[in-house]
């Protein structure tokens, strides 16, 4: 029998190391998601003061939703001329190119218009936000507003919170509109699709509860979930450099990936009847 | 004379590793008294204990006869409303302007009219000499100016305490002597008890009442500044003295120097 090398010997002692490493990982994540919920929980609950002073919640909703439009706008635009192209191209092989309207906004108002504006509004104002509550831990302004007798959560997350749940669903109603103005000028303006068939098919084939509303309750949802992602990663982000820009970085990654997630899940209820 | 402050007996771990040992402290009211002791000693951990941010592991603390340990979120606000704490570096809300800050505890508390609270606003930052900067944004002053209006923020609600935590790091010769200058007018005209945690010695001997030494989680010595200064406790004459060796060694321990440079067993 041959002699057991010194790296056998350690065999047992790497194999345990491993699944404590594991146990580790697993149990910091249920315990980060126990914290995570604690947190979405009392920031419902404390959300009085959002609404009682709904000032602090408008100023919200303008450097969240106002000072998004500019990018919600231009992306709008060049997705919806994106799909008049790509629709005319397809749709004209059938000889049904007046049924682009249709197309457009069909893919704008269920799918594109709320994914789309939600990943925008994840990258630019939820980033900012991680960033923000991240650097007011930092420098210990959360501690301070807290020895102040003033809860951070009531004050600081609660009217940022409901600021981008509102600004949301406004935000991917613009960029839809937007959107199917980008599909009518490149079609209609640029193509010479008629404009009458353009208006008419798309007027007729968009149902406004099917369609317009499911887009519509998809953006709260999106929303809510990119919304309290942000506030969170912010509020539990280490207080130094390094820290606040994991954590903005997990806020832009989770919340993409809860955006994808959740639109799935959505559709499959809205849509397909499961 | 009344203890505003009563520790007694306060241990405090965070996890295992203990940090606070044994702590046994009182503050008269109407005193301005100093925690000194090295970085990482404690003397944060104690005022976060004295806020109410962090409980005992085991022990009391007491602040105008209230047990702080075991207050719930209501009971702890409504404690802090008679408290102040000045933070290291301000802490001042950087979307706010100067007296935005120093209105905001005014604005949350109180059902004050505004024009009211202008004019206090106005006192607390004559106070601090810094009424013409009452438009500029944090960002805009310096750090003495910084800590002028956390000053004037903290006395906003004219509290019982005020807890000063490292108030001088970081500061000029001239404003480090504005700021002491003005923690001690400003508790004597207040009626205020005021706690300040530092390593500044001298600045702080000349105007505080009573001096706690911490070391390493525990209290090793306490006095009045003179007392503080003729101590021949051997770790509190070199901290007051700032002397480079002595009970805290210059050399961090390890291996022999003559070992490092691989000269055998030749004697370091």
């Amino acid at each position: 029998m041959p002699p057991i090398s010194a790296w056998e010997t350690r065999v047992p002692e790497r194999l345990a190391s491993g699944l404590r490493g594991i146990g580790h990982r697993v149990v910091d994540g249920i315990w980060r998601l126990g914290y995570a919920s604690r947190f979405f929980l009392l920031t419902l609950l404390r959300s009085t003061t959002a609404f009682r002073r709904f000032g602090l919640t408008v100023r919200e909703i303008y450097f969240t939703g106002v000072l998004s439009l500019i990018i919600i706008i231009v992306s709008g635009l060049f997705v919806g001329m994106v799909l008049g192209l790509q629709g005319y191209e397809t749709l004209q092989k059938y000889g049904s190119s007046e049924a682009v309207g249709t197309l457009v906004a069909l893919s704008l108002t269920r799918e594109l218009g709320p994914v789309v504006a939600a990943l925008l509004f994840a990258s630019r104002a939820g980033s900012a936000m991680t960033a923000e509550i991240g650097l007011m831990k930092a420098t210990e302004q959360i501690s301070a507003m807290e020895m102040m007798a003033v809860d951070p959560i009531a004050r600081v997350i609660g009217p940022r919170f409901w600021g981008g749940v509102i600004s949301m669903p406004l935000l991917a109603a613009m960029f839809s509109a937007v959107g199917v103005f980008g599909g009518y000028l490149i079609t209609v303006v640029v193509i010479g699709v008629d404009a009458g068939a353009f208006w008419s098919q798309m007027q007729s084939a968009v149902d406004f509860r099917q369609d317009i509303m499911n887009g519509v309750i998809k953006s709260v949802v999106f929303g809510i979930a990119v919304t309290a992602i942000a506030l969170f990663e912010g509020y539990d982000a280490p207080p130094t450099a390094e820290g606040v820009s994991g954590a903005t970085t997990r806020t832009v990654v989770t919340s993409s990936l809860a955006i994808l997630g959740l639109d799935f899940v959505l559709t499959a209820f809205m849509f397909t009847g499961i | 004379m009344e203890n505003l402050v009563e520790i007694k007996d306060v241990n405090f771990s965070y996890d295992v590793r203990p940090v606070l040992k044994r702590i046994n402290m009182t503050v008269p009211r109407g005193k301005l008294v100093s925690i000194m002791g090295l970085s990482g000693c404690g003397k944060t951990t104690l005022l976060r204990l004295i806020g109410g941010a962090l409980r005992p592991t085991s022990g009391e603390v007491r602040v105008a006869g209230t047990l702080m340990n075991d207050l719930d979120q209501d009971g702890l606000y409504e404690m802090r409303r008679k408290m102040g704490m000045l933070f290291q570096f301000g802490a001042l809300f950087t979307d706010l302007s100067v007296f935005d800050n120093v209105a905001f505890q005014m604005r949350e508390h109180t059902d004050l009219p505004e024009d009211m609270i202008h004019d206090l606003v106005m006192m607390k930052l004559n106070a601090v000499g810094l009424r013409g900067a009452q438009h500029m944004m944090p960002s805009e002053l310096s750090g003495g100016m910084a800590r002028r209006v956390a000053l004037a923020r903290v006395l906003a609600l004219d509290p019982m305490l005020i807890m000063y935590d490292e108030p001088f790091t970081g500061l000029d010769p001239i404003s480090m002597g504005v700021i002491s200058e003005l923690i001690r007018q400003l508790n004597v005209a207040l009626g205020a008890t005021s706690i300040i945690v530092t390593h500044d010695v001298q600045e702080t001997l000349k105007i505080v009442d009573y001096v706690y030494f911490m070391s390493d989680g525990a209290v090793v010595t306490a006095g009045t500044p003179d007392e503080i200064r003729s101590s021949t406790a051997p770790f509190v004459h070199q901290f007051v003295w700032g002397e480079m060796d002595g009970p805290l060694p210059f050399h961090y321990p390890g291996s022999t120097y003559a070992a490092d440079l691989g000269l055998g067993d030749a004697r370091a």
